[in-house]
């Protein structure tokens, strides 16, 4: 089996003494934490590892001897050898240091005390390894289950973490305060924004500018709207719709239009004091302004909601009553009790009335299903507008931005895995390795720290809300799904 | 570091480059050819060209300048997310196996599986459009089931070498697996 020793980079120039760690059970590895070079008195050495021992739970024992000759301290190996009496352990690791050569050669003596030295000099790994930065890094290892076999990034590694999680044991670091310091960078960036958003605004009299050129908008679109339903009530695109109808429900949008004009046009002085104070709570984050725009923009289109509706409803009882109809043609109905289609008898006469309606019925579609398309393209568009906002506001307040500076600046904080570089080796000595944090990719660091946002995401997949639109049930974007529906 | 010529599985030649750090460490490195100099000038000026044409209908110098912009833009995403320069494996025996990719603008990319997780490493057929082509790839064991194998990582996906380099590869793979 082959050896593996992880030795700190800081004890690479410690003087001579003993090295202080742990052996990972059953796998031919000792972690070196510590050295502890002479002068000292071995009893205080027992002692103060049982006090390391008891308080952080972690089993540290001593290792072995490091030699590092230099010109004060001569003969200190014979010293070092005798230690082994005094520290009884399973294995006792030799390590030592030419001032020649820049690798380490290793001995390990095996278990009973009287046999002959020398273990396998040729079969040894030292890993080196930054301790600082291992023990401030976490690990995210990524577990992503996915059906075999496909290809699938590997997964990362457990037992130099093994080792990582050992070094940093005396230190632990948890995932909590990292989230909670991206929620709190986010809220200030938010604030932070807000104001630039509020000199932008209150700067050159552009929000007076603004509310002076509401009003003129609002009318521009009411005026849009109207030559939209005479359009409508004419033949539009070619097609011929049924006169009577056509004018009745053309007539019924216009007066509403007007309705809705005469509100707002009570609402006019006071629009720039509303807009004034809705301006000033961006003091309190970009969010708070933006979803005020969201609300604002409702409030301003509530007319079309209401066409939309109205449209909608008429043409989803305008195809109930239509397929009811044609079940009646095929001798069939709708049974409540059993939830589904039987045959039925029908007599004459209401065979006749169910055939004149349904053919009503079916040629006053097409004037309908006109409106019914018209008022839902416009509503899916201020659905979409608002959407918009809603998604901008929800970056703004999920975006991990501390995790991400972190990742820019300090890489080694946020650990995907570890990495090893072989560093140049000399013929003769063991082999050595450089152990680095592998940094997690900006896109997992994304991932992994946003902070969960609770808006409401529209329930329905694309094909149900298709299904929605095309039977004229009312469709519900922000419905959340605790709420009961109507 | 031999004479042999290594190609990849379109044809295009790669270099494998070798070095023994120890019995029981070795590590291999696949470079794909670098992009001619003589692609990049066809790329950027037919881009031109095109923009030229577009400047002289619309007489908007914004065309020029997006042109200029965008082809900037392209290259430089293109280095650092697309083109992989060279793709090296090491393997240490009784630790585990590190896959790295460095792209041209000298990113890399790096993975370490431990030992203890992989199964083995076998050279797999598979069928790709219209050729059958062979890839080398760590099957990774399910800590569920000992016997059973949970994925598959291909090694060299980018430079997808030939059956002559995979053996040599393997070969020296398995030695160092089957020892420790």
């Amino acid at each position: 089996m082959v050896l593996k020793v992880f030795f700190p980079q800081c004890c690479n120039r410690a003087a001579s003494g003993l090295l202080v760690g742990r052996w990972l059970p059953g796998r031919d590895t000792a972690v070196v934490l510590a050295v502890i070079h002479y002068p000292f008195i071995p009893s205080t050495v027992k002692q103060y590892l049982q006090k390391v021992q008891a308080q952080s739970q972690v089993p540290v024992e001593v290792l072995g001897s490091w030699s590092m000759p230099s010109e004060k301290q001569e003969g200190l190996d014979s010293f070092l050898r005798d230690l082994r009496t005094i520290f009884p352990q399973g294995r006792w690791l030799q390590v030592s240091r030419e001032v020649g050569k820049t690798g380490f050669s290793c001995q390990l003596l095996p278990l009973a005390l009287g046999e002959g030295g020398g273990g396998e000099k040729d079969r040894v790994i030292f890993v080196h390894y930054d301790q600082r930065k291992v023990m401030v890094s976490q690990l995210h290892p990524l577990e992503r289950p996915q059906p075999r076999p496909t290809r699938r990034k590997p997964q990362n590694s457990d037992r130099p973490s093994h080792a990582v999680s050992v070094v940093s044991a005396v230190l632990s670091y948890r995932l909590c305060p990292l989230r909670k310091a991206n929620v709190l960078v986010s809220v200030l960036l938010d604030v932070f924004l807000g104001l630039l958003f509020i000199s932008w605004l209150y700067r050159e009299q552009r929000l007076a500018r603004l509310a002076s050129a509401l009003m003129p908008a609002a009318d521009r679109v009411s005026k849009e709207l109207q030559e939209l339903l005479q359009w409508l009530m004419g033949a539009p695109a070619g097609l011929k719709m049924n006169r009577a109808l056509d004018q009745v429900l053309g007539r019924f949008f216009l007066y509403h239009i007007h309705l809705w004009i005469s509100y707002l046009r009570l609402l006019a002085p006071f629009l720039e004091v509303i807009l004034w104070y809705g301006g000033l709570s961006a003091a309190l984050g970009l969010t708070f302004a933006l979803s005020l725009l969201s609300d604002m923009l409702a409030l301003l289109t509530f007319h079309i909601y209401c066409f939309y509706v109205y449209g909608a409803r008429l043409y989803c009882m305008k195809l109930y009553g239509l397929c009811s109809l044609w079940r009646l043609f095929r001798g069939r109905k709708w049974n409540v009790l059993r939830q589904r289609v039987d045959s039925c008898c029908y007599d004459l006469d209401q065979l006749f009335i169910g055939t004149l309606l349904f053919t009503i019925l079916l040629f006053l579609l097409p004037t309908t299903a006109l409106y019914y398309l018209v008022f839902t393209m416009l509503r899916l568009m201020v659905v979409a507008l608002q959407g918009m906002l809603h998604l901008s506001v929800d970056l703004i307040n999920s975006f991990p931005v501390f995790a991400l500076g972190l990742r820019v600046f300090t890489p080694y904080r946020l650990a995907e895995g570890v990495k090893f570089r072989v560093l140049s080796d000399e013929p003769g000595t063991a082999l050595h390795l450089l152990m680095e944090m592998n940094a997690l990719g900006f896109g997992s660091v994304v991932q992994t720290y946003r902070t969960p946002t609770y808006s409401c995401y529209p329930p329905d997949s694309w094909g149900a809300l298709l299904r929605k639109l095309f039977v004229g049930e009312l469709v519900f974007p922000w419905k959340r799904k605790t709420t009961k529906t109507d | 570091m031999d004479d042999e010529k290594y190609t990849d599985i379109n044809g295009k030649p790669i270099t494998l480059d070798y070095q023994r750090h120890s019995s029981f460490c070795t590590e291999f490195i696949v470079s794909s050819p670098k992009v001619s100099i003589g692609t990049v000038m066809v790329a950027t000026s037919f881009v031109w060209i095109f923009a030229y044409a577009v400047f002289c209908l619309t007489d908007n110098t914004a065309v020029l300048s997006s042109a200029i912009i965008i082809t900037l833009i392209g290259m430089m995403l293109y280095i650092h997310f697309v083109k992989i320069d060279h793709e090296s494996l090491l393997v240490i025996g009784s630790l585990g196996i590190q896959l790295s990719s460095s792209y041209a603008s000298g990113r890399e990319h790096t993975s370490f599986i431990e030992m203890s997780k992989i199964k083995d490493i076998v050279i797999n057929e598979a069928i790709y459009m219209h050729q059958i082509i062979y890839y080398l790839c760590i099957l990774l064991r399910d800590p569920a089931d000992a016997s059973a194998v949970s994925s598959v990582v291909p090694l060299f996906p980018s430079s997808k070498p030939r059956l002559n380099c995979l053996v040599k590869v393997y070969k020296t793979c398995q030695e160092i697996i089957s020892k420790c």
